[in-house]
């Protein structure tokens, strides 16, 4: 019997920001879009900082999202409250748009446990190192949710090269087997540290994966935050109500370095990185939202200042964080301390001269 | 014993609606060896859930339930499979906990039978305790008798944090006794003295365990007493009985199915030379598997220690001068 699968391919604005497909429903109020663009400058921004901070010693390895604002941006900006959020580690904008702070973020990547203890997002999933095996833990959640009738949805953000890994296969599959309240979303920025997507898969798109596991795919500009959202928006209401998974494959560029750890010199030249900075998400938000009179160079002038400073604060009061206490290594191991590694504990306070 | 298994399962279910069973095979089929027989009939699909053959899948899908307020009790069919979830086991169940400080946390089981000496095909009879056991956060769990099994496994799913264990496929069915269905769960922290003794101490867990009570019986007819502990739970390791004993005896065997470098014998033979060297008036003997790959099973028995072999052991630890 013949089959015919399709990928659809979705943009709202293009990259002159002129709008060239249908609006999702949020975007009709200028005041949700500025919100958006707003949380977008101030990802970057964080971004920015970081670095400079990692180059200055004062933080560690950071994996800059620079270019890839506009996936996890258009994600979370689709989810409700609730519904829980399971990030990789190039999702800094979200995180911020979910209610961790930004001091918090700074500590996570300054390498202190207590960034991913959160005052606020307390449901969300920490950053998740290990390449894709988050992608089961939010299937996981998703059986949660399903199986105690909550309507709440999981959704995780991956990248392209996730999808090579089994850990996203299966969690495919299980979506599809179980019709999980799950929706998967694939920052598709092209490399994989030095390894380009034309090596990491022989698909024509990574969202015709749905297909194989039998939930739904699309592919979005992901590029254009209106229409990740729209993509993932519509993904995520198809999940509350029952209608199953989907995997939303988000075409963008990793404009940076994989990490700070990387130098991207030694396997891409510049002739091939810089025509995606015309492609960027900002740029044709910003000219969008000029077109429709929402914004003007003063606002924008205004933002920049006014994150900038938010930042440099932010950061400041991350340098000026009191250690935590060294015991800490040990009194989150376990809910209750076995009896061993109580002496370790112990052994290890008086080494260090403490009480 | 997969008779106390199964029955502490539908104990655990009952009295906690966050328990759930998922695996391959665990619904309808009752588990390959029956572990969860009559469950999914008592509890229905929505907390007996049978997966798609996906060892990885099964284990990440259970670190997110368990962090939504489910208490998942996995079964891995063999633990010759479990090595596919190590990933999911070292990188997030055992250290989400630490990671979040204590925000998220990972409250399930994963059980899997282990070990040899039922003639099973290729990868189905091992022993990888020594490497769960060596993953900070995680407790591993060998029982060696139906009521230890009952109680440690009711204990293994009341407990806050992941849990695995390990259940010897040999004892399913050749280890038999009455098992009262009394709710009463073992501590996770503490040793089994099954038999004392002056002389010989004998350190064992899981399937090696009925070895060591026939190797008592003839060192016993050959005037040697020896006292035989079962571990069962390996991590965290009850050091203080193990070193108690070997204080009274002054003798020690250890003995693991294993392969012995690296095992987990190693561990307790460096915590009895820090604390009871003094105590020790002969080297400490172990009894292993060897550092080869589990035979198949025409050649098993050449691999797997034996009761002759224990004795062999405590014999020579008995002639040390």
């Amino acid at each position: 019997m013949p089959h015919s699968f399709m990928i659809d391919y979705r943009r709202c604005l293009d990259p002159s920001g002129a709008l060239v497909g249908s609006l999702p429903a949020a975007a009709r109020d200028g005041t949700w879009v500025v919100a958006l663009y707003r949380a977008l400058i101030r990802g970057r921004t964080f971004d920015a900082k970081a670095i400079a901070l990692q180059r200055t010693g004062r933080l560690g390895t950071f994996a800059s999202a620079l270019g890839q604002e506009a996936v996890a941006l258009g994600t979370v900006s689709a989810m409700r409250n609730e519904d829980i959020f399971v990030p990789s580690f190039r999702e800094h904008a979200a995180q911020l748009w979910r209610g961790v702070s930004l001091t918090e973020l700074f500590l996570y990547w300054g390498g202190d446990e207590r960034g991913s203890n959160p005052l606020h997002a307390r449901h969300d999933f920490p950053i998740s190192v290990p390449v894709g095996s988050h992608s089961l833990h939010a299937a996981g959640v998703a059986l949660a949710f399903k199986l105690k009738h909550e309507p709440r949805v999981a959704v995780a953000v991956f990248g392209d090269g996730a999808t090579s890994k089994g850990d996203v296969a299966e969690a495919i599959n299980l979506a599809g087997v179980w019709r999980l309240p799950v929706v998967f979303v694939i920052n598709n920025n092209q490399w994989a540290i030095s390894v380009p997507l034309k090596s990491q898969t022989a698909a024509e798109t990574l969202a015709q994966k749905a297909i194989a596991g039998g939930i739904s795919g699309i592919q979005v500009d992901g590029n254009d935050v209106l229409a990740v959202h729209s993509a993932v928006g519509e993904a995520i209401e198809k999940a509350r109500t029952s209608g199953g998974a989907t995997l939303v494959e988000a075409v963008t560029y990793r404009l940076g370095d994989h990490t700070t750890s990387d130098d991207a010199s030694r396997y891409r030249n510049d002739a091939e990185v810089s025509p995606h900075w015309a492609e960027e998400p900002a740029i044709r938000l910003r000219k969008y939202l000029s077109d429709v009179g929402v914004w003007s160079r003063r606002d924008e002038e205004r933002l920049l200042r006014e994150t900038q400073t938010e930042i440099d604060e932010a950061a400041d009061a991350y340098l000026a964080m009191p250690p935590q206490e060294i015991i800490s290594i040990f009194d989150s191991t376990f809910a209750a301390m076995p009896a061993d590694l109580a002496a370790q504990r112990a052994s290890a306070l008086a080494e260090r001269g403490a009480q | 014993m997969v008779q106390a298994i199964d029955l502490a399962l539908a104990r655990a279910m009952c009295e906690d609606p966050r328990v759930i069973v998922l695996g391959e095979d665990v619904g309808i089929d009752g588990g390959v060896f029956r572990a969860t027989d009559g469950l999914l009939a008592k509890f229905g699909p929505e907390r007996v859930i049978d997966t798609p053959v996906a060892e990885v899948g099964i284990a990440g899908v259970s670190i997110g339930l368990a962090t939504q307020g489910f208490r998942p009790v996995v079964e891995i069919q063999f633990t010759g499979f479990a090595y596919a979830t190590l990933d999911q086991i070292v990188n997030h169940a055992s250290r989400l906990r630490t990671r979040t400080r204590g925000r998220l946390t990972c409250p399930m089981v994963l059980r899997s039978p282990c070990g040899g000496g039922i003639r099973a095909i290729e990868h189905h009879s091992e022993s990888p305790e020594a490497m769960f056991a060596h993953i900070p956060g995680l407790r591993t769990v060998m029982p060696s008798s139906p009521g230890r099994a009952y109680g440690l496994l009711l204990a293994a799913i009341r407990d806050p944090d992941p849990v695995v264990f390990l259940e010897p496929t040999r004892l399913y069915r050749a280890a038999r006794e009455e098992v009262a269905d009394d709710s009463t769960a073992s501590p996770l922290d503490r040793a089994f003295v099954l038999r004392e003794g002056t002389d010989v101490s004998v350190i064992t867990w899981g399937g090696m365990v009925p070895e060591a009570v026939d190797a008592a019986a003839e060192l016993q007819e050959r005037g040697i007493e020896t006292e035989i502990i079962d571990v069962a739970t390996l991590k965290p390791l009850d050091a203080e009985t193990i070193i108690a004993s070997v204080q009274k005896t002054g003798r020690c065997v250890i003995v693991h199915e294993a392969p012995r470098t690296g095992g987990y014998g190693g561990e307790i033979a460096a915590q009895l030379a820090e604390h009871a060297l003094t105590s020790l008036i002969a080297p400490i003997e172990r009894v292993t598997g060897f550092d080869t790959v589990m035979p198949l099973p025409r050649l098993e028995d050449v691999y797997l220690p034996n009761a002759a072999r224990i004795v062999a052991a405590a014999e020579r630890a008995m002639r040390y001068r």
